[in-house]
């Protein structure tokens, strides 16, 4: 079914498979325990879930591609989750996004060349008196501006480069 | 002295971790000993420290960086708390609580939200300890119809009703949900209260588990809140240590379970039978209603579900009697109200209000009014399901009624502010882009039409807008109004309908004149130096991407606006305020 592409390790979601049957866990708690694991869900892991929890590889993938949290890509050494909530949206989140987006030649979603970043909005991080606010990986910036947006950028390029 | 840093979400973004740890350091070797809270709600302050002696308040300190650990630390062991005076609170900033009535949020900030000693010491679990010991599943429900809650979610439902229906309905097992899929876009009082106080949503939870008959309880969170579920986690499992939650809690015949189910980030899962479906695994796709919740609801079993913050009004109201909370508001809305004050306002943060106090108020006595000294043009209230309320309409009361008639809703809570520079074409786009990304796509009116809508609205706002669009926009409107299913359709035409209602010069200025009057839109606006303010740094010439600002030193500079790709790099360069947007 999905032999050249992702060949990921099946046997990680032993533990899952087991809690699944202990504590009825369900679709998603199975979809979400998996990207835990895997730090997104190949496709060979979505074909195994669907196998294993009686549902067809179509009712699986509709439960993954509804739900913003799950990916169905690899996702970069630094996840940018920029925060596209009302607060700020009125604070100037859209310059900060096109500065991202300009910086590192990708769009929402993406992900660069060199593995390094990902681009993600999202749509409240919760920290409005911040805003704009980005997160990358657990890391909080707030009160950003274009030219902020890119320092930072560019820091975490100069320190992966060395 | 005790020293208690505010490390909600916010706190931690805005550097509390980081305070945390700098205290501890140099606070090592006294007899201070460090604590944490939750969310105060004074999200423009963070990092808050508090330093109490025993249970009194001695001093507020605001804005405090890892920097100023060092003069806390040695003012403390001086015991001369006067040496930090300078980051104390300053008067003006403590109107922001003063002003407040808390009833949801009355722990928020003030407890360790890892202890439930700390809750118990308040007074906590004292509400359920009264419900156990001697009132029954229908006291429970009169006592809160006579308060008259209503759903603190939005839609404003009497609280008591849809209790008294789960508790009616047929059937052994029942369950119990709380809505803490927090999802509208600038609204965060949700996650504050399960982080800085998660035991009153327990036991909030639990005397309407008892009212209903329900052994089993959920809470669905957003994934995103990673923070509110540890701390909800760890308050479930020292209830149940305590025997307060689980079997035959304090020593009766009521049982509950409450177990905690991460949601993966869908809006439309706020609404009750898209979240049911949701908790079973499934696509979060509304259902039809009837049946209801309380007939069918989770697993087709009587269900009975809430918002946070009305279960966190809960132990309140069974300690001080319904009446004492129905004494607060205006004729058909009772008790406080949470809201998440956001956007272009000086203090922004959480705030609970008694019912029936203006939108001015709020805006100007609480959150200090419009920040740089701009013009208030309008509050957003609902988020996407939601209304812009324009200057004109300020004295409107906080009512579920008043409210609704000005073509806005209560909504959870979201309540941000705009100021002369956001245009509110563009701000209909963007929460037309919003439920275009979030609708399920059950509903064609839904899925289609605000996609429509995000079309024609993108279009205006880039210049390219014709005439009859607002018709069409209208039109649009009332077809997705009328042949959604679920309220995020339903409710979908909300913020474009209000714009056009309160700001329809706008929306033709941008498509007869093809001008963004706020000066926001992009592609209509026209940055220009002004020759009186430019005094020749070169700074944006250099900075200029494309090279369209021309100008010799010492002397004004010009943008040829043929060449100019509006990004506005001159504009934030400049230290004299010359570049200007027409």
């Amino acid at each position: 079914m999905c032999e050249n592409c992702c060949n990921s390790d099946l046997t990680l979601m032993a533990d899952v498979f087991s809690d699944m049957q202990k504590n009825g866990d369900n679709l998603i708690t199975v979809l979400q325990k998996a990207q835990d694991i895997y730090g997104y869900l190949p496709t060979d892991v979505l074909y195994e879930i669907a196998a294993k929890t009686g549902n067809s590889p179509a009712k699986v993938m509709g439960v993954a591609t509804f739900y913003t949290q799950f990916r169905l890509k690899k996702v970069g050494k630094y996840l940018i989750l920029l925060c596209k909530g009302t607060a700020c949206h009125v604070n100037g989140a859209d310059s900060i996004e096109k500065a991202i987006c300009e910086e590192l030649g990708i769009s929402d979603g993406d992900t660069t060349d060199d593995g390094l970043f990902s681009l993600k909005t999202v749509a409240c991080l919760g920290c409005c008196s911040l805003s704009p606010v980005m997160m990358i990986n657990e890391e909080t910036y707030g009160s950003l501006t274009p030219s902020k947006t890119v320092e930072i950028l560019r820091e975490i390029k100069g320190r992966e480069a060395k | 002295m005790r020293i208690v840093i505010g490390e909600g979400s916010c706190g931690i973004a805005a550097g509390a971790g980081k305070v945390h740890t700098a205290l501890t350091e140099a606070l090592r070797g006294t007899d201070a000993s460090i604590g944490i809270a939750g969310c105060i709600g004074m999200c423009f302050l963070e990092p808050v420290v508090d330093i109490y002696d025993g249970k009194t308040l001695l001093k507020r300190l605001v804005k405090v960086s890892a920097d100023d650990a060092g003069a806390i630390a040695k003012a403390v062991k001086n015991n001369d708390l006067s040496a930090v005076s300078y980051l104390e609170i300053s008067e003006e900033d403590s109107v922001f609580l003063k002003k407040q009535t808390r009833i949801a949020l009355r722990r928020c900030g003030l407890i360790d939200p890892e202890s439930i000693d700390s809750y118990l010491e308040d007074g906590g679990y004292n509400a359920l300890k009264k419900v156990l010991s001697g009132m029954s599943p229908e006291d429970v429900i009169e006592e809160i119809k006579t308060s008259g809650l209503a759903g603190r979610g939005g839609a404003g439902f009497p609280t008591w009703f849809k209790w008294n229906a789960a508790r009616k309905s047929e059937g052994e097992e029942k369950y119990l949900i709380c809505n803490a899929d927090e999802g509208d876009p600038g609204a965060f009082m949700d996650r504050a209260v399960i982080e800085s106080d998660p035991h009153a949503l327990i036991e909030g939870m639990l005397i309407a588990a008892y009212a209903i008959g329900a052994s089993k309880a959920f809470v669905y969170v957003r994934a995103e809140y990673p923070l509110a579920i540890i701390r909800l986690q760890k308050a479930i499992n020292e209830a149940t240590e305590r025997g307060l939650l689980g079997d035959s809690i304090l020593g009766t015949d009521f049982t509950c379970r409450l177990k905690i189910k991460a949601g993966a980030g869908a809006f439309v899962c706020g609404e009750e039978t898209a979240l049911i479906e949701s908790l079973e695994g499934k696509r979060g796709m509304p259902r039809l209603k009837p049946p209801f919740p309380a007939e069918k609801g989770y697993e087709n079993k009587p269900s009975n579900i809430n918002n946070v913050e009305t279960f966190a009004n809960v132990s309140w109201i069974i300690e001080n009697g319904g009446e004492a909370f129905s004494a607060m508001g205006t004729e058909n809305s009772k008790g406080t109200k949470v809201f998440a004050l956001t956007g272009k306002i000086k203090r922004g943060g959480l705030v609970e209000i008694p019912m029936g106090l203006t939108l001015r108020e709020v805006i100007y006595d609480i959150g200090g009014g419009i920040r740089d000294n701009k013009e208030f043009k309008a509050v957003q209230l609902g988020g996407p399901s939601g209304g812009c309320i324009p200057k004109e309409l300020l004295d409107t009361v906080i009512d579920y009624k008043a409210l609704s008639a000005t073509g806005a809703i209560m909504g959870s809570g979201g309540m941000v502010v705009m100021d002369e520079g956001t245009c509110m074409v563009n701000m209909a786009r963007f929460f037309l882009d919003f439920t275009t990304k979030e609708s399920c796509g059950k509903c064609v009116h839904c899925r289609i039409g605000t996609k429509r809508m995000f079309e024609s609205l993108t279009r205006i706002t880039e210049g390219n807008g014709k005439e009859g669009d607002i018709e069409l926009l209208t039109e649009l409107c009332e077809g997705i109004r009328s042949g959604a299913l679920c309220g995020l359709g339903q409710t979908a035409p909300n913020p474009v309908l209000t714009t056009i209602k309160y700001f329809r010069n706008e929306y033709e200025a941008h498509i007869k004149e093809k001008k963004c009057p706020a000066g926001e839109c992009a592609a209509l606006r026209q940055f220009v130096i002004d020759p009186e303010k430019c005094k020749g740094c070169t700074l944006c010439s250099k900075k200029c991407p494309v090279g369209a600002i021309s100008g010799s030193v010492k002397e004004a500079h010009i943008i040829d606006t043929s060449k100019c790709i509006k990004c506005g790099q001159c504009k934030e360069v400049c230290r004299f305020g010359a570049v200007e947007i027409r």
